[in-house]
């Protein structure tokens, strides 16, 4: 079967014959995402690692300078560039990093969910766009009641990104792109929308490609990762065994960065002791 | 493990002589924002009564998320206040200011002879402080020579003294903000904040902007730092990870208030606040299990805060009483004060 | 839209003044309908009287009457300035939207064009027309000559904007619910240009009523029908001023600053209630903790 995504020795240079400097933000990078069965594929990196330029290559706003990506067996760029490029849109969705810039302040944040039933999820005009859009804002713990009409400062972080994420699941993709969705939204509420996650894998049947530079949450949550700096592949592999016993001496370096509470007996194996007495709910 | 009991714990380091009062004293501070716009008028809370000391030579960290408070509770201490934010009740004390008044009534006189000398800050974007247009050297005579007597060989050789402490190299001086790393950048801050020994160094998100690998490092840098210096430090920030790392106590703020406040460890080891609780818990690990979190909502609108306990509306515990008063910050053991009435035994 | 009118009326002092002026001037503009005298009669009362209870603004030495004159004049001077900012934001928004957020070659060539109409000196321009449709130069033809010349600059302003909204996420948002770029222009991006646009539109209007009162003045209108222009090149070919007869020139002028003054104090004061930032500002999404 032909793989979802299959990116083969992609590169991408910025600046150029007129430019002062040449900048190679993604280096011979292949990889592939398999098309029989979801999974949540992690690219960590730091600021610098191309991780983002990855995604907007992914998405589409950004073509090669060298090598494929291909969804679903097509070329991305031509997928953007014919019909519209609503191929494209339909089989694959973003989440950003900024929850209070994914949407415009200016405007209700239900808009672009409704618009969003109508184009791509099939739905016409009316109740069966808001049907659908109440069906998906349940499947990520929001209600129509909510967000009906609201600006995006009356919602938190945390809130605006569960929307991010419905509105994604109403263009019923194949792959979602989340670009460090979670860095800016508050601890208390990142677990619910890391395990979210989870969820589209399994419930729907989305492939997700988790964008982070944190790795206490790709742990939890990643079947798949890969470790990228300065725009190449590091390390990659199944996602617990690499982030236990990482190989390189970068993935090393990070896994060691991990910061270990200063009264914990044991340090460096990144393991915590429980609390005495944990949560009780 | 230790055989005394968490909580009666006193985290305190050998200090020679007897225990010194304590830098910072703040006593139910209340501060708006009170803003008129064509004749609607609202009144932000966002700092509603809030009590702590940071004592002689620790580490205090203040832990918050969005809508908390914190970075207007910073502002208060930093004298960084400006309208529409006023202080509408409380003081803000300073062992260091004369005549123990609070921090806000001081002239501008008087705060700029604290400035730097007695009270100093690490921003969070290291740019912020260093001037992108004049060489590093600048920055640290337009900050420090006025409290250590002048520029000149002397003061040089103070500031390259210095400079050991985070190991930098002399060379930086010579160099522009932007042609250091992030790293290194904030390396420079940490230094221009402890230079002149300052009683109180305020560190805003110091980390949050760096990479993982920098991030531990600026943080082991700035625990070496105060260890040798011997500056208090007040922590702000809103990673839990930073705090366990770094902090001798720690006191968790929601919606303009303190929820609990405890040595570090006793905080994290058993936090008795369900607010507190449920952020500790949801600390991703590696090597453990997703963490089963159920917290719903969104923090508090701090211009409407709910009536009674700001957390009530999304607190697994809550009674009738939650709805109707605000609990107290009371005392459950010598060291550990939570504001909850299902937890702190308030009759 | 009602209400904030309301609040600037009340909180907003250089709105109520702008207002107040522009209320004059349309009401002058109004009072045309009322004329006792047809615009382009001339002798039809006593010439070179003073301002008097019968003349309040006196009468020229054409034998009209000032005041109702000036009630014309007016009237088709403010036509003029809003008919030529209207046709010249049209022109600049859909230049400056599209050049901004399609860029590449479709920015280039609408730019390259833009820069063009900006180089062209416009009086020796708007003269050279004169001159060669004499008296094909209706009012209608010089208002679309001078929309035609009054969007380049504008149109920079617009595609700046333009192109920073390009690159917020919300429009990826948009891209990705499946908007047209039609759409996102004008539902996502165009509440944020407006201010722009509406501050341009009130400079527009003192710029090319400006200008039309300079060309007036030196004949190379229609000077037959009454407008604040034509009014001054009458006075002067009557060189009123040496013969006493201020009120002819003192009037129309005292008008056309009152509309200058009132049209920028409009521009300024709505502009920073309009203002994207001061909006969300009212709404109470800043303030923060």
């Amino acid at each position: 079967m032909t793989p979802l995504l299959e990116l083969a020795h992609v590169s991408k240079t910025f600046g150029g014959l007129l430019r002062r400097r040449r900048v190679a933000a993604v280096r011979d990078v292949s990889f592939s995402l398999s098309g029989e069965s979801p999974e949540v594929f992690t690219l960590l990196g730091q600021s610098g690692s191309g991780k983002t330029t990855l995604a907007r290559m992914i998405l589409g706003l950004e073509t090669p300078t060298a090598g494929s990506l291909r969804l679903k067996g097509q070329d991305i760029a031509g997928l953007r560039r014919g019909a519209g490029g609503r191929r494209l849109l339909g089989l694959v969705q973003p989440i950003f990093q900024n929850p209070f810039e994914a949407f415009n302040p200016l405007r209700h944040v239900d808009h672009y969910l409704l618009l969003t039933a109508q184009r791509f999820g099939g739905a016409g005009e009316g109740l069966a766009a808001q049907a659908a859009t109440e069906t998906a804002l349940r499947q990520v713990g929001l209600s129509l009641a909510e967000v009906a009409r609201r600006y995006p400062h009356e919602l938190s972080g945390g809130q605006l990104q569960r929307l991010a994420i419905a509105r994604a699941l109403l263009a019923k993709p194949k792959l979602i792109v989340a670009d460090e969705p979670v860095s800016m939204v508050d601890a208390s509420l990142r677990m619910a929308i890391v395990n979210l996650f989870k969820t589209l894998r399994g419930r729907f049947g989305i492939s997700i490609l988790y964008i982070t530079h944190d790795l206490a949450t790709a742990y939890l949550v990643s079947d798949r990762i890969m470790i990228m700096r300065d725009g190449e592949v590091v390390e990659s592999g199944p996602a617990r065994q690499v982030l236990t016993h990482p190989q390189h001496a970068y993935s090393r370096q990070l896994k060691d960065a991990v910061l270990v509470p200063r009264f914990t007996a044991a340090a460096g194996d990144g393991a915590t002791t429980k609390p005495e007495h944990g949560p009780q709910h | 493990m230790t055989a005394t009991p968490a909580a009666d714990r006193e985290p305190k380091r050998a200090s020679a002589g007897a225990p010194r009062e304590p830098v910072l004293t703040v006593e139910d501070l209340k501060a708006y924002y009170r803003t008129r716009h064509f004749g609607i008028e609202r009144e932000v809370r966002a700092v509603d009564g809030v009590s702590f000391e940071v004592r002689d030579n620790e580490i205090y960290g203040l832990a918050g998320e969005s809508s908390s408070g914190k970075s207007t509770l910073l502002k208060a201490v930093a004298a960084a206040m400006r309208p529409p934010l006023q202080v509408v009740g409380g003081t803000v004390r300073m062992r260091f200011l004369a005549g123990a008044k609070s921090l806000h009534q001081a002239s501008s006189a008087e705060l700029a002879q604290l400035r730097w000398r007695r009270l100093s800050y690490i921003m969070q974007g290291s740019m912020s402080a260093l001037n992108p247009v004049r060489r590093v050297r600048r920055s640290f005579e337009d900050f420090a020579a006025r409290h250590l007597g002048g520029t000149g060989a002397a003061f040089e050789a103070k500031v390259v003294a210095h400079l050991e402490l985070v190991r930098l190299d002399k060379g930086v001086l010579d160099a522009y903000p932007h042609e250091l790393s992030g790293g290194m950048r904030q390396r420079v801050t940490i230094a221009l904040a402890t230079l002149c020994r300052p009683d109180l160094v305020i560190a805003d998100e110091p980390t949050t902007a760096l990479d993982v690998v920098v991030q531990k490092d600026v943080l082991d840098m700035i625990r070496d730092v105060q260890r040798q210096v011997g500056s208090s430090l007040l922590l702000v920030t809103h990673d839990l990870g930073v705090h366990a790392y770094l902090t001798d106590r720690l006191a968790i703020m929601y919606g303009g208030r303190l929820v609990e406040e405890a040595p570090t460890e006793t905080l994290f080891r058993s936090p008795q606040h369900p607010y507190s609780k449920h952020l500790i818990a949801s600390l991703p690990r590696i090597g453990e299990e997703a963490p089963k979190v159920t917290l719903t909502g969104g923090p508090p609108n701090l211009a409407e805060p709910p009536p009674g306990c700001r957390f009530h509306p999304r607190c697994p515990l809550v009674m009738e009483r939650c709805r109707r008063e605000t609990p107290a910050l009371t005392r459950l053991a010598p060291h550990h004060r939570v504001a909850c009435f299902a937890v702190g035994g308030q009759a | 839209m009602l209400a904030t009118l309301r609040d600037l009326m009340i909180y907003n002092p250089e709105f109520r003044i702008g207002a107040i002026l522009l209320g004059l001037v349309a009401g002058m503009a109004a009072l045309s309908l009322a004329s006792p005298y047809a615009p382009l009669d001339t002798f039809v009362v006593a010439p070179d009287l003073p301002p008097s209870f019968a003349h309040p603004f006196g009468t020229t030495s054409r034998g009209q009457d000032v005041f109702w004159q000036l009630t014309f004049a007016i009237r088709n001077t403010l036509t003029f300035g809003i008919v030529v900012a209207v046709l010249s934001r049209l022109l600049s928004l859909a230049i400056g939207l599209l050049a901004g957020y399609k860029g590449g070659w479709v920015d280039r060539v609408l730019m390259a064009i833009n820069d063009t109409f900006i180089a062209i000196p416009l009086f020796p321009i708007l003269v050279l027309f004169y001159f060669v449709l004499r008296d094909a130069m209706s009012w209608a033809a010089l208002a679309i000559i001078m929309a035609l010349l009054g969007w380049a600059y504008d149109a920079r302003l617009i595609r700046a904007l333009a192109l920073s909204l390009k690159t917020r996420e919300f429009t990826y948002t948009g891209v990705f619910s499946g908007m047209t770029t039609r759409e996102l222009l004008v539902r996502e991006h165009l509440p944020y240009v407006m201010p722009i646009v509406f501050a341009t539109t009130m400079n527009n209007m003192n710029w090319s009523i400006g200008l039309e009162v300079t060309l007036s003045v030196l004949g190379f209108t229609d000077i037959n029908s009454p407008t604040v222009g034509s009014m001054i090149y009458w006075a002067n070919q009557h060189t009123a001023l040496v013969a006493g007869v201020w009120w002819w020139i003192a009037f129309p002028v005292i008008l056309l600053v009152a509309l200058f003054i009132g049209l920028f104090l409009l521009a300024v004061s709505m502009n920073e209630h309009i203002d994207p930032r001061s909006r969300l500002r009212r709404m109470g999404a800043e303030g923060g903790a």
